[in-house]
């Protein structure tokens, strides 16, 4: 059964990063990157993340796509202004050379390398599920890099104002 | 029947060669940038699997904090956006050459 959900979202998954890639109009590819991290979120719901696939939704599928989809909205393209989709080599030796990475990236994934071998490294311990124990770990271990994405998250507001804005 | 997490991991790094391959590809800034947020979430996909495996939380503060960076980044990055298609009317990353000399 879970190996099913896996496989269906799995190959939602891809099929809809690959339509991200190949869409003509940036709307399109917007709503399938939603679809993507939808499928994804269903996966952290699996991984015992369930926290983790709430922010998936609301942050990634919720507000950074909003972004975007304003952004479009507010560029107004016309679909001439996207340009001519050329350099026939260039599209040849991408593929090629992503084919070759992604053998790389499942050759150490299925093989290893240096020894290491992920699927090997099997902890008899279970992280604890829920809100309480990632929030523990939050705000103890880790409350230097928390408090660090606060002051980024301020300085990125700041600084998107000062970009966007025409005149200040 | 359980799904092993290398099946994770391999999800995880087809997603990130699509994005790879999005910006590699693709001239339309912003599709480049979605490529982008691809290849975070797919880190996020593979940073999520091992924490299940090794039975550690760790890795999943690591995804909190990698979403802060993205929303940021996606602020930031969509501002530029903004400013360049003010000032070249395109979002066609071979008009963007003001610093290439």
């Amino acid at each position: 059964m879970e190996l099913l959900i896996f496989s269906i979202v799995a190959v939602v998954a891809v099929v809809c990063s690959i339509l991200v890639i190949s869409q003509k109009s940036a709307v399109a590819s917007a709503l399938f990157l939603i679809a993507t991290m939808v499928s994804l979120a269903i996966l952290f719901l699996m991984l015992n993340a369930p926290f983790l696939a709430a922010i998936q939704i609301i942050v990634y599928a919720g507000a950074i796509m909003v972004l975007f989809l304003f952004v479009i909205m507010l560029l107004n393209l016309r679909r001439d202004e996207f340009g001519p989709e050329k350099r026939k080599a260039q599209r040849f030796f991408a593929i090629l050379f992503v084919f070759l990475l992604l053998i790389g990236m499942v050759t150490i994934i299925e093989m290893g390398v240096f020894g290491f071998k992920p699927a090997e490294v099997v902890s008899e311990a279970t992280a604890p599920a829920g809100v309480e124990p990632l929030a523990q770990l939050l705000f103890t271990k880790y409350l230097l890099p928390f408090e660090l994405a606060s002051v980024l998250l301020l300085v990125a507001i700041v600084g998107a104002i000062v970009m966007a804005k025409r005149r200040l | 029947m359980m799904v092993s997490s290398s099946s994770y991991l391999i999800l995880s790094a087809a997603i990130f060669a699509i994005g790879v391959l999005g910006v590699l590809v693709r001239r339309n800034i912003l599709i480049m940038f979605m490529s982008i947020e691809l290849m975070l979430n797919a880190v996020n996909l593979a940073l999520v699997a091992l924490s299940k495996q090794l039975g550690s939380l760790d890795g999943q503060v690591v995804v909190f904090l990698v979403m802060t960076v993205a929303a940021a980044e996606a602020a930031v990055g969509l501002a530029i956006i903004i400013c360049l298609f003010r000032n070249k009317k395109s979002v066609n990353v071979d008009d963007f050459n003001l610093m290439k000399w």
